[in-house]
């Protein structure tokens, strides 16, 4: 079982939501998070262009058996990233894969793999 | 010492009476009483549209909160500019082209009214200003039909031409002394407030631009919650607010036909409110903040065609059965599947159609024996019916159908629907560049 955090755009969240569901990965947590990465990020205020020091991003985190790992990670790589002709662009965001030691379910009490 | 005392009480009331008089008309002939209540009334109707930001702007995601927002706001830059350069003359000078609507080339720019007052003792700026309020909040009501998938630049094009083209003409119409629809009868089609003028045409296009462009993605099956439902319920208060500017302002005056359309306001407004949450209540086994709201406006929009001719009972019928029909109507959209996100049609298309119509059975008897004297004679309420039906289904037929065709015209041109990418990721950030509720994150 491993645990999967995706930090990404808020923009692409609908995006990354709709390709997972699509690819049948749907038990997902979404929390709303703040950073620093290498992007700086513009906005307007009062038509002047500034640059928030931290920027609001998407934290997904979702837990999966190992043989799910590569679909979900693929997945996810696909549908956040910037499309615009280049492939890709700064602030797209990162994943972190951990090992997962067990998982339960509240409800049945059951554990491991099944509980996912 | 007391009855110096009742001297001087006297000779104030005599001094101050004189003043008042003095005030009341100044040799212009402006009435000063009616002119402070329409200044007062025109405020309280631009009060409605940030009213109406906030009412919509609660009820969509948050990623859209600013872009439904600046859909209303958009308006008063928009429709204001055009009234001030040609909608008023549009609206209110004499038939022209057959009576399709009005021009007057000394209205354009506003440039013949700079002292004219007029036969109420009301300065025509106030009047033309008053007017003006009502063209700004029409085409922002129908954005809640299309609300979080339209491009801004599309809309902006589209309100302009909808104003010139579907507004004015309607509202000369019905309001213009000349209009077709005030001469219809015996005394006219009534359309106190504006039931046909902006609550069915806003309905009805808000439903035909709501289709063309069709549903939001994941319509219906992912969920849409409103961000923020603390908003849309200032924003409901609001609106009831401004409304007693809308309706009861609409007399035109400050007398007894004011106080009877803000009683009639107050009173449909009221019991639509209750009778929603009680259908709620009933139906669904809780009685919803937002139900109180959409109850709230059925019962406004209901009675605004209705304010100047039903008695108290009467709008506390019409406003009941508003609720009633609008509920009815929302089910049934859910059932036939087009998405009309915030209820464009559901509320303001099918109650104002409900209150237009229902009105002729509740009229003031002094209405009708007017209506009847000039009808020479005898006049009954189902020739009133007649006069009213022909009146919404004229404004229906003219609405849909002019609709149609400019939103047909500015997709070709600027593309109206968001495209997948600006719609997944939000009204706010793909044309606006902010966000709604950026200060919450820590910065």
């Amino acid at each position: 079982m491993k645990l999967i955090t995706a930090v990404i755009r808020e923009a692409q969240l609908d995006e990354v939501r709709e390709a997972l569901i699509a690819a049948e990965i749907s038990r997902i947590t979404v929390s709303k998070v703040s950073g620093h990465g290498q992007q700086q990020q513009e906005e307007y205020y009062r038509g002047q262009k500034i640059i928030p020091n931290l920027i609001p991003k998407i934290k997904i985190e979702i837990a999966v058996n190992d043989a799910f790992v590569d679909i979900t990670v693929n997945t996810i790589i696909q549908a956040a990233r910037t499309k615009n002709g280049a492939e890709g662009e700064i602030g797209d965001g990162k994943i972190f894969i951990v090992p997962l030691e067990q998982c339960i379910r509240i409800r049945t009490g059951e554990k491991g793999s099944s509980a996912i | 010492m007391k009855t110096y005392t009742r001297k001087v009480f006297f000779t104030l009331v005599i001094l101050l009476s004189v003043f008042t008089v003095a005030d009341a008309s100044d040799g212009n002939g402006i009435d000063s009483g009616a002119t402070a209540w329409m200044l007062t009334s025109t405020a309280l109707v631009l009060l409605m549209i940030p009213g109406l930001a906030m009412f919509y702007g609660g009820l969509v995601r948050s990623k859209n909160v600013l872009g439904t927002i600046m859909h209303s706001f958009v308006a008063m830059g928009v429709m204001s500019v055009l009234w001030v350069a040609v909608s008023y003359s549009m609206a209110f000078g004499p038939n022209v082209l057959g009576g399709w609507f009005g021009w007057n080339p000394d209205f354009v720019f506003l440039k013949g009214i700079d002292e004219s007052i007029m036969e109420g003792g009301v300065p025509e700026y106030v009047f033309s200003m008053f007017q003006g309020k009502f063209a700004i909040i029409t085409p922002a009501l129908i954005a809640g039909a299309f609300a979080e998938r339209v491009s801004f630049r599309a809309y902006v094009v589209f309100i302009a031409l909808w104003g010139i083209l579907v507004y004015n003409p309607l509202c000369h119409w019905v309001w213009a002394e000349d209009g077709f629809l005030f001469n219809m009868g015996a005394a006219g089609a009534i359309d106190f407030a504006g039931g046909t003028v902006v609550h069915i045409s806003a309905g009805i296009s808000g439903l035909v631009a709501a289709i063309y462009i069709g549903a939001r993605r994941g319509f219906p099956y992912q969920a849409v919650r409103p961000n923020n439902l603390v908003i849309t319920m200032l924003g409901a208060g609001l609106l009831w607010v401004g409304w007693f500017g809308f309706n009861a302002g609409s007399s035109i005056s400050s007398g007894l036909s004011t106080a009877q359309a803000l009683t009639a306001t107050q009173a449909a407004a009221a019991s639509g409110a209750l009778i929603w949450m009680i259908i709620e209540g009933v139906h669904r086994g809780k009685a919803t903040a937002l139900g109180f709201a959409s109850g709230i406006l059925a019962g406004l929009v209901a009675i605004t065609p209705a304010a100047g001719v039903v008695q108290p009972w009467g709008a506390l019928i019409i406003g009941a059965l508003s609720s009633v029909i609008c509920y009815i109507a929302i089910m049934l959209k859910n059932k036939l599947g087009y998405d009309d996100s915030l209820d464009a049609f559901g509320i303001h298309g099918v109650g104002g159609i409900a209150g237009a119509l229902l009105l002729t059975f509740f009229i003031r008897p002094s209405w009708m024996n007017d209506a009847a004297e000039a009808a020479g004679g005898s006049w009954t309420i189902w020739q009133q019916f007649g006069v009213q039906a022909a009146a919404v289904g004229i404004a229906i037929a003219y609405a849909a159908v002019l609709t149609l065709v400019l939103i047909f015209i500015v997709d070709k041109i600027f593309r109206i629907r968001s495209t997948d990418k600006e719609e997944m990721a939000g009204l706010d950030r793909s044309y606006h560049g902010e966000r709604g509720y950026g200060l919450i994150n820590p910065n």
